[in-house]
């Protein structure tokens, strides 16, 4: 199968230091790849770097278009760029109030995207925004509301709707359950199960949080001082890791 | 008579390197065929690495040194170094696996844990969840926890979920590891019932039974483990 993204030799450094090195891997349409590893292992600038927000230092990454067409996402124009992270990506940040614009209703957050993929009719955009927060179990009478009103929990899952609703092919992930308590938790990452499943999205998703890994994750790539140490499938890796890092990682949770 | 899954010279050796690079070797020089309508026992004292072998069997666990091929359509596929891909694709397919606790996930109906996998063959949800109710029926399940999520169930209670699960995509190849540790006589009866069925339909079937009554119901052969 063609990868729907291909990562070559990429790398980023800050200054002197180093934040990934030397990274390929290949992403398959509907695939899902979880990138674990401790704080300061590099994950949150990949994962930067391969949504098109962080420059890297060396490499590239190629994007297999809907179109069929492969870009070099750091080739593209700025505006190219945008245009795709915008209507065939999705990014959904570990703060959802960075993913989101705070100061528009709830339904402005979600519809967005529809207009910016050139959805010019305000009743279909608004039934749109109304299913979807119906989706992402929000009560479609809070669509007028300030998303300021919304708890972490209900805030993280309107982000979530504001990246789905135009139906991305690859969405980006940061920490999308850190910051929330267990509950509230366990409900999204059955959504974000769900919502993968159904959807047949290709997601990355950067977590330190093994348990969150092995639900949502088809294969893993496991980071440590900016290098990929281990590799391969979801629960392969966690129940027969071989890397020494990747059994300190795994022993020292509870239940992954 | 078709060969479903070829087992060559497998050897499983676990490195803890988080305990001063200790290696302990769990077997060596594996061979096994397993064919069509079979049911064979890995059998052998505990710590001889029968769950170890039928993890390897998955793809779940990575073995030392050796093969394991199997029949996937109408392909022989080389698990050993399989992508992750592959291996995804032939446990929707051909594998199917039983093992010996449930993992819940937080909020998905017993009904809809039985009904995933055939959910993963694209079939419809009404005749999914139709399916995974006559499973959970037989497994004496009642109606009234099938909406409920499993992870406040008993351990016999999850086990019947996890074992219903196994059984409902009716794939060409089932590992089962003790799935009937923690079930009483009725149940056990019920789960003999499902295997007898299974291998009429000429699936092939690799598991770890230390129930007496339950082994020499189901087994065609015992593959022995030293330990």
């Amino acid at each position: 199968m063609t990868p729907l993204l291909q990562v070559e030799g990429l790398s980023h450094y800050y200054g002197e230091r180093a934040a990934c090195l030397d990274i390929s891997f290949d992403l398959a349409p509907g695939e899902v790849l979880g990138i674990v590893g401790e704080s300061g292992s590099g994950k949150t600038s990949l994962l930067n770097c391969l949504s098109a927000r962080l420059r890297p230092s060396a490499g590239r990454i190629l994007y297999r278009s809907a179109s069929g067409e492969i870009l070099d996402v750091y080739g593209l124009s700025e505006a190219k760029r945008r245009w795709l992270a915008r209507t065939e990506w999705g990014v959904v940040q570990q703060n959802p109030r960075d993913g989101l614009r705070m100061t528009v209703s709830a339904g402005a957050n979600v519809g967005e995207r529809l207009m910016a993929i050139g959805a010019r009719h305000y009743g279909e955009i608004r039934a749109s925004a109304e299913s979807w927060l119906e989706r992402v179990e929000i009560d479609r009478n809070r669509i007028d509301d300030l998303p300021l009103t919304f708890s972490g929990g209900m805030l993280q899952r309107l982000q979530i709707a504001r990246n789905l609703i135009s139906h991305p092919r690859l969405v980006f992930m940061d920490e999308p359950t850190g910051g929330l308590d267990v509950s509230v938790q366990a409900r999204l990452l059955d959504l974000l199960q769900r919502l993968v499943t159904d959807l047949g999205l290709a997601a990355v998703i950067v977590t330190h949080d093994l348990a969150v890994a092995r639900l949502l994750a088809h294969r893993l790539m496991v980071m440590r001082q900016g290098r990929v140490v281990e590799t391969g499938l979801t629960d392969q890796l966690l129940d027969d890791p071989h890397h020494p890092y990747t059994q300190l990682l795994v022993s020292s949770v509870l239940h992954p | 008579m078709s060969v479903m899954i070829t087992v060559e010279n497998l050897a499983k050796t676990y490195v803890l390197h988080t305990q001063g690079g200790i290696e302990i070797a769990v077997f060596q020089d594996q061979s096994l065929e397993v064919a069509a309508g079979e049911c064979v026992t890995l059998h052998g004292p505990s710590g001889a690495g029968k769950s170890t072998l039928l993890r390897c069997l998955y793809g779940n666990c990575r073995p030392s040194a050796g093969r394991i091929q199997v029949r996937h359509g109408g392909d022989r596929v080389e698990m050993t170094d399989a992508d992750p891909q592959v291996i995804l694709d032939l446990r929707k397919l051909s594998l199917g696996y039983v093992s010996q606790f449930l993992r819940a996930i937080p909020r998905i109906s017993a009904l809809d844990v039985v009904a995933e996998p055939l959910r993963g063959l694209a079939m419809p949800i009404q005749e999914a969840r139709q399916r995974a109710g006559a499973l959970l029926a037989r497994l004496h399940i009642p109606e009234r926890l099938w909406s409920l999520a499993p992870a406040t169930f008993s351990g016999g209670e999850q086990q019947r979920v996890n074992i219903a699960r196994g059984f409902a995509a009716k794939h060409p190849i089932l590992l089962l590891d003790e799935p009937t540790a923690s079930l009483d006589a009725a149940n056990r009866r019920a789960v003999i019932e499902l295997i007898l069925e299974a291998k009429a339909e000429q699936r092939a079937i690799v598991g770890v039974f230390h129930d007496d009554e339950v082994r020499e119901a189901v087994s065609t052969r015992l593959h022995l483990l030293k330990g």
